[in-house]
């Protein structure tokens, strides 16, 4: 056998069937998050089918016209399906920043938020809509921008002033945390009237009724860019398996590697939070989801883990704006709500590894 | 005396040929060292760690850092595999400084094990080793035949062939070691740095290793603790001591009762039972403590 594999035909045809292997597990998945967005399309109170939806993709698009009334195209398109896709999206991004923040950190524990981005941008945002400057939402996700890049520059600060190593890194992070969190509860609690403190909050525990298609697009643009420099980065990420040092000794470049990992990931939060607030747990859980499906190599790791966050987070959204209708439910509270059984049984069948 | 005078004697080899069985090695008894630091300094917050420490290995020799706790081993082998840079001196490999030949270059030369590895990763054994071949690997390409082969022959070398696809965290210590020896082979190196490899180790698992390092053609340099293992494994050792090199030579020239008293602390007696044999240090106590 071992003959039969060194001989080049049969290397090149074993390469090849496991390259096509993979592009056929990831062309499943891609088909799975499509199909998930088209189905989560049709589901709510207007009685609408997945080929309704088509049509209106299609003619939205160019390839035809449909018989829809414009209300129904309209709910359609500007509706739920900038929601839809803007859940796939943050779904996408929260986890692959989650992934590459515990390989990089070296913390099962860490998660987008770990570099106090969200919190920063809850005082961004609350700054904005208790203290003044309009109430519109636009200004609420320009200010949740600012405080995201605020936080982030005071822990990247804080960082490295405490010594630049990983696990202070992170303590900076939480001390960030703390910090922000405990200045959004001043700001709401000196200054908001109950009206404005309900909306906060919900936009706090994450929301995406408000979703357009300019979220989507900004969105979509920031996830790109990440997914292309973490997935450049992905033999890098590999390396920090055993640490730092051992990551230097097989040729990696640590602080500069760390510097611009951490400032990607830090962007698409800081991007994503603006658009939809701080939606929990799906940073956390969905990277070790994907590990145990795939194991821990990035290079397949992180596109598993964007497919699988993005499928969770349709769901999860179609649940939160569906169970209580037509009461909408902050999607953080499902995703937690969903996320900790999940997370428990995940770290159940894996405890043998230990 | 500086190390380089004394590595050059022609005993160092002779005896660990001999002793050790490696007819493999090939002989280079004139050929210049290709790691070598030269009068390298370290220094962390005004305090100096390293202070001007050369150190000039023979190519495919077994070098052995010796020294107490705090003596500046650790730091050493982390400028030499060029982690750490110095703060005077400098480190070259094949007579040019590292810094000239960018990190990846490096780690295809040098390989580092250090003496406690560990993940939370769950990885096998295969995934751990394939690691080795990151210097080699560019992104967005696919593992290439040389890379297979490389961690094939890293798994057959180290007796891990079977072992391939067992979980990273069902390992014992001295499996988990010899995991990480296949990984640094896998960077094909031929300067390996170990720092004190053997601790944690049991005693039959402590031989394993440093047979399987000092039959491997590569020139090691290895931080160890335990006299008796040095003198046994090593072609020539260099004792240091507050960041000074105290000496160096083989461990039958080097390795003396007033040696160990005046470095260590500690009364010991050192045998020899032939001419060409190893020493072998019995500890008595220590020299504050010490009985007429």
């Amino acid at each position: 056998m071992t003959t039969a594999l060194r001989s080049p035909g049969a290397r090149w045809l074993r390469a090849a069937s496991g390259a096509l292997r993979e592009v056929a597990g990831l062309g499943v998945g891609l088909a799975v998050l499509a199909a998930s967005v088209a189905v989560a399309i049709t589901i709510g109170p207007a009685d609408i089918g997945v080929g309704d939806v088509w049509s209106v993709v299609a003619s939205h698009l160019g390839w035809g016209t449909t018989e829809l009334t414009p209300i129904r195209d309209g709910i359609v398109w500007n509706l739920r399906l900038p929601r839809t896709l803007l859940a796939a999206v943050c779904g996408a991004g929260l986890a692959v920043c989650g992934a590459v923040m515990q390989s990089l950190l070296r913390n099962p524990l860490a998660d987008p938020f770990v570099l106090g981005v969200s919190s920063g941008a809850s005082t961004g945002a609350v700054v904005v809509v208790v203290l003044g400057a309009g109430g519109s939402v636009l200004s609420l996700s320009g200010g949740a921008f600012m405080g995201a890049l605020v936080s982030f520059a005071l822990v990247l600060l804080l960082s490295h002033i405490l010594g630049g190593t990983t696990d202070r890194v992170v303590l900076a992070g939480v001390a960030a945390m703390q910090l922000f969190s405990a200045l959004t509860s001043f700001v709401v609690m000196t200054a908001a009237d109950a009206e404005t403190t309900r909306g906060v909050l919900f936009w706090l525990l994450g929301s995406l009724s408000g979703a357009g298609w300019t979220d989507v697009w900004l969105c979509l643009a920031v996830l790109v860019l990440a997914l292309v420099v973490c997935l450049g980065h992905a033999r890098t990420l590999d390396a920090f398996a055993f640490g730092q040092d051992a990551a230097a000794t097989l040729g990696v470049a640590v602080a500069g590697t760390r510097l611009v990992l951490l400032c990607v990931t830090a962007l698409l939060t800081a991007a994503l939070v603006s658009a939809a607030g701080a939606i929990g747990f799906v940073g956390l859980v969905l990277p070790h989801a994907a590990r145990a499906l795939v194991g821990p190599g990035h290079s397949r790791l992180l596109p598993v883990t964007a497919i699988a966050g993005a499928v969770f987070l349709v769901w999860a959204d179609t649940l939160a704006r569906t169970v209580l209708d037509p009461q909408e439910v902050p999607v953080g509270v499902v995703t937690s709500l969903v996320g900790v059984p999940a997370f428990v049984l995940i770290l159940y069948r894996t405890r043998r590894m230990r | 005396m500086t190390t380089g005078d004394a590595m050059t004697t022609g005993d160092a080899m002779t005896t660990g040929t001999e002793r050790l069985g490696c007819d493999a090695r090939p002989p280079h008894p004139r050929q210049l060292p290709t790691l070598a630091a030269d009068r390298v300094s370290r220094a962390i917050d005004g305090r100096l760690i390293l202070d001007g420490v050369s150190l000039t290995p023979r190519p495919g020799s077994v070098t052995g850092l010796l020294g107490p706790n705090g003596s500046g081993k650790s730091t050493l082998l982390r400028l030499l595999s060029g982690v750490l840079a110095p703060v005077s001196g400098v480190v070259t490999l094949d007579g040019r400084p590292l810094p000239e030949w960018g990190r990846r270059a490096v780690a295809r030369r040098v390989a580092v094990v250090e003496q406690h590895a560990d993940t939370l990763v769950e990885l096998t054994v295969l995934e751990v080793v394939r690691l080795g071949r990151i210097p080699y690997r560019r992104a967005w390409t696919p593992a290439a035949e040389a890379d297979d082969r490389a961690v094939r022959t890293a798994l057959e070398h180290t007796g891990l062939t079977d072992r391939a696809d067992q979980p990273w965290h069902t390992l014992s210590g001295g499996e988990r070691q010899r995991v990480q020896i296949a990984r640094a082979l896998a960077q094909e190196p031929r300067e390996l740095l170990l720092d004190e490899p053997t601790n944690h180790l049991d005693i039959q698992h402590q031989l394993d290793l440093l047979n399987l390092v000092t039959e491997l053609p590569v020139t090691s340099i290895i931080a160890l603790h335990d006299l008796n293992l040095a003198a046994m494994h090593c072609d020539q050792v260099v004792v240091l001591r507050k960041g000074r090199v105290v000496t160096a030579g083989t461990p039958a020239a080097t390795l003396t009762e007033s040696l160990i008293a005046d470095v260590y602390g500690v009364r010991a007696t050192v045998t020899r039972p032939g001419p060409d044999d190893r020493p072998h240090i019995r500890f008595l106590g220590t020299v504050a403590g010490a009985r007429p």
